[in-house]
């Protein structure tokens, strides 16, 4: 269908009174003879949407372009449907009139330009055409323990078919190996059962879970909705298809003989906090060298953890684990002594109340302390010396046992295959000198056997752990429909990790429910765009495939990228990293945004009138200059805002575009990286700085100050900041003088 | 296999960031969802701090994402200045009504703010815990959800509401909007009602509403949030002066018989954050926190390890006796015991942070729901009873990841409560 475009005005909110709506519209009707274009004061009202929607169902406009307000605002009235209808929104709001003089030559330069910049957008895109295949709702989930049976039982009562696979024997994991569980129940106080047990039964008894136990997945191919799995159990293979994927393989206790100078493995009284729940399953706490009875057992909290030589985290189920094993062993015998001596007494919440009922009981001592060593006697029996207590001095503590309170080590964290740990030959020496894009740091632990191009398992970002490391959106995953719950995301206790089963669950069922409608996840839910590419003319750069930040791209032996639409979540890093610029979606592409920026008009030198262009992401950067219009705080009307979907768009062709057209300058605003991140789509940002500097080489040969690009992270309440970031960029241009292409 | 399918909407109960969670969770898997918020804008208790723990991000970036799915999802509708006036019925089978307090603006309001400025009446700014004031014609932050102009209720009646009437341009403002009952059926139901700060004026040895330069945690998010009263600057509210010598006091109030005898989880991280405010801030400050224990749990370690290694910052494992003041200069003393080394402390600041701890909302208003509460008003799971759920801070005190997590298996629960499973054999 032929595509015809309607311009609509708006001229409320200040918009008439401080802008020439005629020579704008002019814009529209003289120079890109857009054939429909009107103007309403009250767009977003009754009359004025009624007005686009009449011309949509009667004149036939497909593709409507509106200048109002910010596209965040009266989303509920300017909303079509994107498969039918294309539309762009242009901000004369707090882009233009509530930051800028009114009736003002700038000013209205500024709006005509944005006109123009619309307008081309426009032209180019096309309506969407959801992917569609016919997309598997079973989910996967890798691990028997208390996370993975609780997420199969929950994805089963949400109606959905699950496949279970366990390593062991046995289902249960640790949990099946605890005697009891501290409180989680008012009052707080009692043990409780664990509950493994009926949960066990529940699982297998459940027609819509299939269990594979003494299992292992040797390989995972393809994508959200198209997984296909291959299971291998006693020697034989079967290859299941699946739609999403729980990782919840769990953790492996810190390996204890690391812990020589605590005592473990040089005396045998010396024992792990396993040791001595597999000790309350038997009843009784016997020493290991003579198999007497203990009478006084000394915990000591944090061993190897909170401690950069060993598990520089905290694994937060030790205190309250050690609390209850007192309580075990002050059940079983009165007169036992129980000594705990910490760093600091980790109950949040309603645990403290636990941990009150523990300090109250007279036979355990507690207190804050550094064990400087353990030694033994002839007896075996274990001398701990304690320094900096709350008693003041150094004390020393007799013990018939000795207990280590070890951490969690994560599944994903430890290397099974003989493989080298790094990414193939990039060290962080090599790195910086090449300058070589942010590589993901993958583990090979044998739990996924991922058929990815960049990587066998989750990317694992800090002590081993595949957390995405986001506050709000914990569940967020570099690899699209594949979750990690319980304590291989994080450290966490038996009780959280049911709640982080369902958590998980929860995403693996919505990432099949949204694929099935052909349309993207988190965070641009509900997109149906997804990559075309072009690929006569790849070169097999490999760019693409190396810097998706989720792995969409496999690749074939000659290096072309092969798509997984289903992977995708539409950020377009990988438009910004082609440099043949093959890679496009059907409403965003290098050719559009080049059009904007080819549409901007550009005033001859000696008009002195700059022109920058300004790419702000759309999640921080954006919202905050909202913000700037809000406040109607002002700046220089020489900047032309593009909002791009992220950071990691920019592809090197524009700012040749930009700097050939005569733009003075390209600021480059987006979200922070480095290890507290801020990018949504993980390394988006850094990567947009990356290649700015490679751009800058460019312009340093092409004798072009490589002052004209700038490239700034910010955070959305910077706001305050803008104008004078926009303010101070546009002195520097001032400095460096106008372009000399310019005219040309 | 047959499935019964009762009505599959869901009610949750609250705003804030579980609720905003776990009505956007079950939304993007397919179901619809009613969430009902008491205040004027969505975000609750997290839009008014200045930054998240660990990472010292803005709440706003991650709130706007969410704002932004909700934009684009018809599954849900909300209603703010609403509250849930009572439920019956069962599981699959609710019958709500809600309760929508009048705004006096409806969805023409394009926030243009030209009532705002005929206005001249100030009411106090909630937002701000009543730490400045705000016109009567109010958009309560900069980047709230609905971005639509309130008019308080004080001024309804008045000559200053038909001025704000006359300067609206788009017919926005209706003075004779009323409250109004709005009857939904729901499938199930998740209570994420959130929590208060506890009263620090009951903690009499604390000094809080006495000495001026005692202030709360949450006030301090306000003071060093750019939208907060001082536009981000930390001052001391006696005199307005920087801040060089700030004492952060832990558990204030908390894990104490006489207040709250559970932990709250989060002020230790809290208090760590907040201290590095103070230290970017003023970079010749010193701070010291009086703590118990430092619950910096799981990965959060790292962020306790940071700061320690900042000089200008000390531990002290003691608990507060008491807190008094020099009358002349209106500087704090701290009393407290020095348990690691025996010594009594009296230490001198410009300010005092109370870290207090966290109240779940249900302790004195409870929600029409047949839901169990604990002794301190958060809601017990129980999984025999099946449709109404609780997540985040109306469970137990927690910190925004943990709220989040929990908010987004619950949304799991009350989808499989708007599903019914009868199976053949």
């Amino acid at each position: 269908m032929d595509k015809k475009i309607g311009v609509y005005i708006c001229s409320g909110c200040e918009i008439g009174e401080s802008l020439d709506i005629d020579a704008l519209a002019g814009v529209a009707t003289s120079e890109y003879k857009v054939p429909v274009c009107k103007n309403h004061p009250m767009l977003c009202g009754e009359e004025g949407s009624s007005l686009i929607r009449g011309d949509i169902e009667k004149e036939g406009v497909n593709t409507v372009v509106i200048a109002a307000c910010s596209p965040r605002e009266k989303t509920n009235v300017f909303s079509y449907d994107p498969t039918v209808i294309s539309m762009e929104r242009i901000n004369l709001r707090e882009h233009v009139v509530w930051c800028h003089p009114p009736n003002d030559e700038d000013t209205q330069m500024l709006a005509e330009d944005y006109m123009r910049m619309g307008i081309a957008k426009a032209q180019k895109m096309a309506p969407l055409e959801p992917f569609s295949e016919e997309i598997n709702k079973t989910v996967l989930v890798v691990g028997g323990g208390i996370t993975g049976i609780t997420s199969a039982l929950e994805a089963a009562r949400a109606g959905k078919d699950v496949v279970l696979v366990e390593k062991g024997p046995e289902l249960g994991g640790w949990m099946a190996k605890l005697w009891k569980q501290y409180p989680k129940t008012p009052p707080y106080l009692e043990l409780q059962e664990t509950g493994i047990d009926s949960k066990i039964k529940e699982v297998k008894s459940n027609t819509n879970i299939r269990i594979y136990t003494g299992a292992k997945i040797d390989k995972t191919e393809g994508a959200p909705g198209l997984f296909d799995v291959t299971i291998s159990q006693d020697g034989k293979s079967e290859t299941v298809r699946v739609g999403s994927i729980v990782e919840a393989t769990g953790w492996q206790p810190y390996d204890a003989t690391k812990l020589g100078h605590l005592g473990f493995g040089k005396s045998p009284n010396v024992v792990t906090n396993i040791m001595i729940e597999e000790m309350a399953k038997k009843g009784k706490f016997v020493r290991p060298s003579d198999g007497k009875e203990a009478k006084s057992v000394a915990f000591i909290q944090c061993a190897g953890s909170r401690d950069s030589n060993h598990l520089p985290y905290c694994s937060s189920y030790c205190c309250l684990t050690s609390l209850k094993q007192a309580a075990y062993i002050r059940e079983q015998d009165s007169n036992t002594k129980v000594y705990i001596l910490y760093k600091d007494m980790r109950t949040p919440a309603q645990y403290e109340l636990f941990y009150k009922k523990v300090q109250e009981d007279a036979g355990v001592f507690l207190t804050k302390g550094e064990v400087v060593g353990v030694s033994e006697d002839s007896d075996k029996n274990l001398i701990v010396d304690v320094d900096n207590t709350l008693l003041g001095d150094r004390i020393q503590i007799k013990a018939d046992m000795v207990v280590l309170a070890t951490g969690m080590v994560p599944s994903a964290g430890i290397q099974v295959k003989d493989l080298p740990l790094e990414p193939e030959g990039a060290s962080d020496e090599k790195k910086k000198e090449e300058k070589e894009p942010p590589k993901d740091f993958i583990i090979p632990s044998d739990i996924l056997n991922l058929k990815y191009r960049q990587g066998p398992e989750l990317p694992n970002l800090k002590y081993g752990f595949p957390d995405s490391h986001y506050i709000c959106f914990p569940y967020e995953t570099r690899r699209t429909g594949i979750y990690a719950a319980g304590c291989v995301r994080q450290p966490m206790d038996g009780a959280t990790c049911a709640d982080d089963a369902a958590g998980a669950v929860l995403k693996a069922i919505q990432c099949v429910e949204l694929t099935a409608q052909g349309k993207a996840l988190h965070p641009r839910v509900g997109d149906m765009s997804y990559p075309d590419l072009y690929m006569s003319r790849c070169t097999q750069c490999k760019r693409c495939t190396e810097e998706c930040p989720f792995g969409m791209y496999n690749e074939d032996e000659k290096g072309n990228p092969l798509p997984n639409p289903t992977r995708c979540r539409r950020c377009g890093i990988c438009m910004g990293s082609c440099p043949e610029r093959i890679i496009s979606f059907k409403d965003y592409s290098v050719d559009i945004i080049g059009s904007m920026l080819k549409a901007i008009d550009v005033p001859e030198e000696d008009e002195e009138k700059p022109r920058v262009i300004a790419f702000l992401c759309e999640n921080d950067a954006y919202p905050s200059m909202d913000i700037v219009g809000r406040k109607r705080l002002s700046y220089n009307p020489y900047m032309r805002v593009i909002p791009l979907r992220c950071l990691g768009n920019v592809n090197l062709v524009w700012i040749a575009d930009a700097l050939s057209k005569g733009i003075d300058g390209v600021l480059l605003i987006g979200c922070k990286y480095g290890d507290d991140y801020q990018c949504h789509y993980i390394k988006g940002s850094e990567l947009a700085n990356y290649r700015m500097e490679k751009v800058k080489e460019t312009l340093d040969r092409l004798r072009l100050e490589s002052d004209r690009i700038r490239i700034l992270e910010l955070s959305i309440d910077e706001y305050d900041k803008l104008p004078g970031i926009f303010d101070d960029f546009m002195e520097t241009i001032e400095r460096v003088g106008p372009n000399p292409y310019k005219g040309f | 296999m047959e499935r019964e399918v009762f009505d599959k909407s869901i009610l949750v109960v609250g705003g804030g960031i579980s609720g905003l969670t776990t009505a956007l969770e079950a939304a993007e898997t397919g179901y619809r969802v009613i969430l009902v918020e008491k205040e004027a804008f969505l975000g609750g208790r997290v839009a008014r701090l200045n930054k998240y723990y660990t990472k010292l991000c803005p709440p706003s970036c991650g709130l706007e994402i969410n704002f932004k799915r909700i934009k684009r999802n018809p599954n849900i509708q909300y209603f703010t200045l609403a509250e849930v006036e009572s439920v019956s019925g069962e599981e699959g089978n609710y019958d709500v009504a809600i309760r929508v307090q009048p705004r006096y603006v409806n969805d023409n309001c394009t926030a243009c703010g030209e009532c705002e400025k005929v206005c001249v009446t100030e009411i106090e700014n909630d937002f701000n815990l009543g730490m400045d004031k705000t016109k009567a014609a109010y958009i309560p932050y900069q980047l709230a959800f609905p971005m639509k102009y309130v008019l308080a209720p004080e001024i309804i009646g008045t000559d200053e509401a038909k001025k704000c009437l006359e300067a609206c341009k788009y017919n926005a403002i209706d003075l004779g909007m009323q409250s109004e009952t709005i009857n939904v059926k729901v499938g199930s139901i998740v209570v994420t009602s959130g929590w208060k700060p506890y009263d620090a004026s009951k903690i009499d040895n604390l000094g809080f509403g006495k000495y001026e330069n005692v202030i709360t945690n949450v006030m301090m998010e306000r003071l060093a949030a750019p939208n907060g009263p001082t536009n981000g600057k930390i001052l001391r509210p006696s005199d307005g002066k920087e801040v060089k010598n700030v004492i952060f006091v832990q558990c204030a109030g908390s894990r104490d018989e006489n207040h709250l005898p559970y932990c709250s989880a989060v002020c230790c991280l809290a208090s760590l954050k907040q201290a590095t405010y103070v230290r970017e801030q003023y970079q010749e400050s010193k701070v010291t926190i009086f703590y118990i224990d430092i619950r910096a749990i799981g990965r959060f370690e790292d962020f306790y390890t940071k700061v320690q290694s900042d000089e200008n910052v000390s531990f002290i494992k003691g608990k507060v006796a008491k807190v008094e003041e020099d009358p002349a200069t209106k500087d704090p003393i701290v009393e407290v015991e020095d348990t690691l080394s025996g010594e009594k402390i009296k230490a001198k600041a410009d300010l005092v942070v109370l870290a207090t701890g966290i109240v779940p909302n249900m302790s004195d208003n409870k929600i029409p729901v047949n839901i169990t509460c604990d002794e301190f008003g958060f809601a017990v799971s129980d999984p025999s009873k099946t449709g109404i759920y609780a997540a985040g801070c109306a469970k137990r005190p927690i910190g925004v990841a943990g709220a989040v997590q929990d908010a987004t298996g619950a949304a799991l629960k009350a989808i499989q409560s708007t599903l019914r499973r009868v199976t053949n054999g």
